[in-house]
């Protein structure tokens, strides 16, 4: 199963047998409306704190996944996922109210990739039969944490990126009829040096070509071989940048085929600047719009590459650089 | 012919703001922390009681008069008691920005909620 | 800040940051300027209009009209951040929202209202110097100094 240094091939092919997604009222204006099994509109979610409305988002992405497959609650072994709030406590408490054996992670806007990597290989070598796992995020929770209180004055640069409120939870079986996980690459931690936390994008792109390198070679693949290379949240800044660091690396990755999930969710004309952030951002698009499209059979095989950055607001305040992290999880369906 | 100093001169000190967010990459709070101190400097010198005579509001509003203000309530307290004058005295003339500041903001802290 | 304490950078970061620079979103500086000076001029207006009007109808003087106006012009700022509209005037504004002393107060209620979830004395007392904690620290520190500074002159010297 260990291909190369980091990455693992799954020779059982665990299934993603179903997905529940959840936003907020800013998704539901975005472009990807259609894909999220619930939108709500309001950031409250009729709870008394942004933290508690956070947890509610991935109860119910939660609630929806087991749903849609029929299955009860009790039968899932395990939850594996995250979020960016202090103590990942939404995560926590979610998993309360669910009662599944927990494993809570912390991968900033790359651990919708690490749980599912992490999933994958329990579901691989029989240590689960039913794995839930997740991420989430909710925009004025974070901005209150990691930036200023929402209602500051605080002008924001064109770089700065717009964090999504919404929750996206994938069941992993080791049977069934759905995409299935076939490999992953564990991200290493990168640091270039960047300072800006108004630019995660020029600080996360490094990492995501790091990780997409390794995983090409280690797999011994041509690029060609994914009809989709998918970014979590580098956005328009870090997408320019990884592409250019493709082109100097000799690594042949069209443009066409590299997408960012930060750039995909939101229309032309909602004042996201770079692009969208946040766990949430790649959990949603990922479980929701992009294996919708996997199953109307537009893509066999894509990889999903969810980028982070790992500061806190206590590092910037003591003047270190930003280091990121990038998980890459490979999904194909239809066509062996 | 005020207003026009007022509109004029208060512009001015928030263009210099911008330039510290947008060429040297300050935040805010050592954006204005440095107008501060720069308004307490130039009131050291003389300097801010004339620029007030001139600019009005525009000397007024913007966060460099609180400088002044301190600087102002000190020496004058100072003048009648010396040493001691400059701490006791510091408040006098400031205080109604920054009672302001946390009356409102505890009715704001009532009546409000965020909006994101 | 963070700028000026950059550590040293080795050579793939410094390469990879020149790189990086050219695909950067410039910040619009002359744009941001023109807007920051319309935003800070007219909220300079509306400072004059209401002292002024302190001066004629409530027989304050042109010394201590300055205290009133203030304080009106905190109160419409609590407006403002209350209803949700000071940050959209501070995209647009920038530094010309947040120099003026409405500005401060921006600061102290936007943070006392987030962190009302909290509680009122933990959150909100606890937390509502945040952002402004750090003008009320430089700016008295700075004015003990200064005052200081000048007492002793005049006493000395006769300045």
């Amino acid at each position: 199963m260990l291909t190369g240094h980091r990455t693992w091939v799954f020779d059982q092919k665990p299934v993603i047998i179903s997905t529940g997604t959840v936003g907020g009222p800013f998704e539901a204006k975005g472009a990807l409306a259609n894909d999220f099994d619930l939108l709500h509109s309001d950031l409250w979610l009729e709870q008394d704190s942004y933290e508690k409305a956070h947890k509610v988002l991935l109860e119910e992405a939660s609630q929806k996944a087991i749903e849609k497959a029929g299955l009860q609650k009790e039968q899932i072994q395990f939850f594996l996922g995250g979020d960016l709030i202090n103590q990942i406590t939404p995560t926590s408490f979610a998993c309360r109210t669910l009662g599944t054996p927990y494993l809570g992670l912390f991968g900033a806007c790359s651990t919708s990739m690490e749980g599912l990597a992490l999933g994958a290989y329990l579901v691989n070598t029989k240590g689960a039969n039913y794995l839930l796992t997740g991420a989430s995020s909710h925009n004025t929770a974070v901005e209150k944490q990691f930036r200023y209180p929402t209602e500051y004055g605080g002008q924001k640069p064109p770089t700065a990126q717009w964090t999504v409120t919404g929750a996206g939870v994938a069941l992993l079986s080791d049977s069934g009829e759905g995409p299935r996980v076939t490999s992953a690459t564990i991200g290493r931690v990168i640091d270039m040096g960047m300072t800006d936390p108004f630019n995660m994008g020029g600080a996360m792109a490094p990492a995501a070509v790091d990780t997409i390198e390794a995983h090409l070679t280690e797999r011994n693949l041509d690029p060609s071989y994914y009809d989709l290379i998918v970014t979590g949240d580098l956005g328009h800044i870090g997408r320019g940048v990884s592409l250019d660091l493709f082109k100097k690396h000799g690594t042949p990755i069209r443009e066409e085929q590299y997408q960012d999930c930060g750039l995909m969710i939101y229309r032309e004309g909602q004042p996201v600047l770079s692009g969208a952030s946040g766990p949430g951002c790649s959990a949603t698009v990922v479980y929701g719009h992009l294996l919708n499209r996997m199953k109307k059979g537009e893509f066999k095989r894509i990889l999903v590459v969810a980028t982070g950055a790992l500061l806190s607001p206590l590092s910037f305040q003591q003047s270190e650089t930003i280091p990121c992290i990038a998980h890459a999880v490979s999904i194909e369906y239809g066509g062996e | 012919m005020i207003f026009f100093w007022a509109f004029v001169v208060g512009g001015l000190i928030c263009v210099i703001g911008q330039i510290m967010f947008d060429v040297f990459k300050l935040t805010p709070a050592h954006t204005l922390s440095t107008f501060v101190v720069i308004g307490a400097l130039l009131d050291g010198f003389g300097l801010y009681e004339p620029f007030i005579d001139f600019a009005g509001a525009g000397a007024t509003v913007p966060i460099t008069s609180f400088g002044n203000s301190l600087v102002h309530g000190a020496m004058a307290e100072a003048e009648k008691h010396g040493l001691v004058g400059v701490i006791s005295g510091m408040f006098e003339v400031t205080s109604a920005g920054i009672s302001a500041a946390i009356i409102f903001g505890m009715i704001g802290a009532i009546f409000f909620k965020p909006k994101g | 800040m963070s700028n000026n304490q950059k550590k040293q950078l080795t050579p793939v970061q410094q390469e990879y940051q020149d790189l990086e620079k050219q695909k950067e979103t410039k910040r619009p500086v002359v744009k941001n300027c023109i807007k920051a000076f319309f935003t800070g001029g007219i909220i300079c207006l509306i400072g004059q209009a209401i002292q002024l009007f302190y001066i004629y109808y409530f027989d304050f003087t042109d010394q201590t009209a300055g205290n009133p106006t203030v304080g009106t012009m905190i109160f419409i700022a609590m407006l403002l951040t209350g209803f949700g509209v000071y940050d959209r005037i501070a995209q647009f504004g920038g530094a010309g929202s947040a120099v003026p002393v409405t500005g401060f107060g921006n600061a102290v209620i936007s943070a006392c209202i987030e962190h009302r979830t909290e509680g009122f004395v933990l959150g909100v007392g606890g937390n509502m110097f945040k952002l402004a904690g750090s003008v009320i620290l430089f700016g008295t520190f700075s004015a003990f100094v200064i005052a200081t500074i000048k007492t002793i002159l005049i006493q000395w010297g006769g300045l």
